[in-house]
């Protein structure tokens, strides 16, 4: 694949460093090194969320602002075929870039993995995909309408994100209603499956069993999926109706 | 003996005054007028305080809510005044971005009547105004919930405003350097500014002991002022931190503020010759008005 050289060094640099910072922090506090795994693959997740956030939901915000979104809607291509494409293209360049992730903060930390089940680590990172990028198809239809506000709305989104799907910490740490709430992100069951499956003490550190979360995130796909299609329809009939396809107010 | 300054230094000096002034007043602007007021207040308080809880809850669980610990105090003024680094640093050199890439009015502003290092300094302090309110929130919240030690009485109130508003000058500098870079890369310039906010989180001892980075890791914290304005703004606002970690612990408050104030002026030294020849390098290479549509 042709790429931009100096991008591979700041996609791999840049969720490389507030990982570090986590895990020294763990290190002064005197944290069990579990807990130093799990910075290293909660960060590598972000990349995930950063993808949806920027390169799925404000999607049709840059197409607007670069005036291409007109030329979807005339296009016979379906929006959801076109967002389809992206979340498939941007899955696979960050699953890429998160592995890496994995990998070198693995390797920089030293890391120690205990895989209970390949197959259900995969599924749950399939689910979580198709959860997380459904979720990301409906928030772009509700981006479409959005002018300025929809970079900071995204900038916003990330911090606090981080907080409530326990990128950095076991989400069984927060309220129980806190975390019940939070499960609505599909990273959130995601990682906390991930981290039961590939940990030692994942499974002591978990909010719910296994095979709960699964459940959750196989109903989680299905809900974002489907509303992500009917809310594409309403939202370019909306967008259509009040002439916001080809505005734009810098 | 009289002192002669040419007119010419005199209308430049006017000329940088009311390219500070404007700027300012564009970039908050900018910054704010995208919202109602008070969607812009959750926007400015929710982002800072959200990654001060991730700190809390992560020493919260580790250390079961032991927040007698120097630790906490130590960890939490950092992150909470690194919140300017984000502001002020990146700030500065956003506006390049800003302005070539998004509004794309680089151009505009060069051929106008401006100074530019003091427009892009002006640009950075509307997010400097909403970093301070951000600030004030996260250690007000410190203190009322999660009982950070401190002593109104105790408080070295001159020691903190010249440590403040040197940093803050400080960070400007940093922020004009990255600035003169920015303006020399078309695209993935805004990783930049990230990258050294990330970097300089990780190697100034903003929220762990510069001791726990590996020995070959610590000069560079020891070479960055960030690390001296963070220590002297914990000790002036929770002195007794101050004594609980080696790092610094040796240094007396005049010796920090000497050294944060030498490092001031070799980074605004840097950032004057760096600014400089990227700004003429840039005109002559036309690359003021180059956008990458990305």
């Amino acid at each position: 694949m042709q790429r931009e050289k100096s991008w591979m060094f700041f996609d791999l640099l840049l969720p490389l460093l507030p990982i570090a910072a986590y895990v020294f922090v763990y290190r002064a506090m005197r944290a069990p090194e579990e807990y130093v795994g799990f910075v290293v693959f909660g960060g590598a997740m972000t990349a995930f969320w950063l993808n949806v956030l920027w390169a799925m939901s404000s999607q049709l915000y840059w197409e607007k602002e670069q005036g291409n979104l007109a030329l979807y809607i005339m296009s016979p291509a379906s929006m959801m075929a076109i967002l389809f494409g992206m979340a498939m293209g941007g899955l696979f360049a960050t699953s890429l870039r998160a592995f890496i992730i994995l990998i070198v903060g693995s390797f920089l930390f030293s890391v120690q993995y205990a895989v209970v089940s390949f197959p259900q680590l995969l599924l749950v990172f399939l689910l979580a995909m198709t959860a997380l990028y459904g979720m990301g198809m409906m928030l772009a239809s509700l981006f479409l309408l959005l002018s300025r506000e929809a970079w900071h709305l995204s900038n916003l989104a990330q911090e606090p994100i981080y907080l409530l799907s326990g990128f950095y910490f076991p989400i069984k740490s927060l309220n129980f209603w806190v975390a019940a709430f939070s499960s609505l992100i599909p990273l959130t069951l995601g990682l906390d499956a991930m981290r039961q499956l590939a940990f030692p003490s994942g499974a002591k550190l978990g909010f719910l069993s296994v095979e709960i979360e699964i459940a959750v995130l196989i109903a989680l796909s299905v809900i974002f999926l489907a509303a992500a299609r009917v809310l594409l329809a309403y939202m370019e009939k909306l967008a259509i109706r009040e002439g916001r396809l080809t505005e734009s107010r810098r | 003996m009289e002192i002669i300054i040419p007119k010419s230094e005199i209308l430049n000096l006017k000329s940088a005054i009311r390219s500070f002034r404007l700027a300012t007043w564009l970039g908050w602007q900018i910054e704010s007028n995208w919202t109602d007021p008070f969607l812009f207040a959750v926007y400015s308080i929710v982002k800072p305080l959200a990654s001060a809880l991730i700190l809390v809850v992560m020493y919260s669980i580790i250390t079961q809510n032991d927040f007698a610990s120097p630790l906490f105090p130590y960890m939490y003024l950092g992150n909470a005044f690194y919140i300017y680094v984000g502001a002020v640093m990146v700030g500065v050199s956003w506006a390049v971005i800003d302005d070539r890439e998004h509004y794309k009015t680089l151009k505009y502003i060069y051929v106008a009547p401006v100074e530019i290092p003091f427009y892009l300094i002006g640009r950075g302090v509307a997010r400097f105004i909403t970093g301070s309110v951000a600030v004030f929130i996260t250690i007000t919240a410190g203190v009322l919930f999660l009982r950070v030690p401190f002593d109104f009485a105790a408080i070295n109130a001159p020691l903190f405003i010249v440590s403040l508003l040197i940093g803050v000058i400080m960070l400007a500098m940093i922020g004009l350097i990255l600035a003169g870079i920015t303006l020399q890369i078309a695209q993935h310039v805004g990783f930049i500014g990230e990258a050294v906010a990330g970097a300089l989180y990780l190697f100034s001892g903003a929220i762990f002991p510069l001791d726990v980075l590996p020995e070959f890791l610590r000069p560079i914290g020891y070479a960055m002022p960030i690390t001296y304005w963070l220590e002297l703004l914990r000790r002036s606002l929770v002195g007794s931190v101050a004594n609980a970690f080696p790092t610094l612990a040796n240094f007396s408050d005049a010796q920090l503020l000497a050294i944060l104030i030498a490092l001031t002026i070799v980074f605004a030294l840097i950032a004057i010759f760096v600014f400089r020849y990227c700004d003429r390098r840039a005109r002559e290479r036309g690359l003021i008005d180059r956008t990458s549509n990305y």
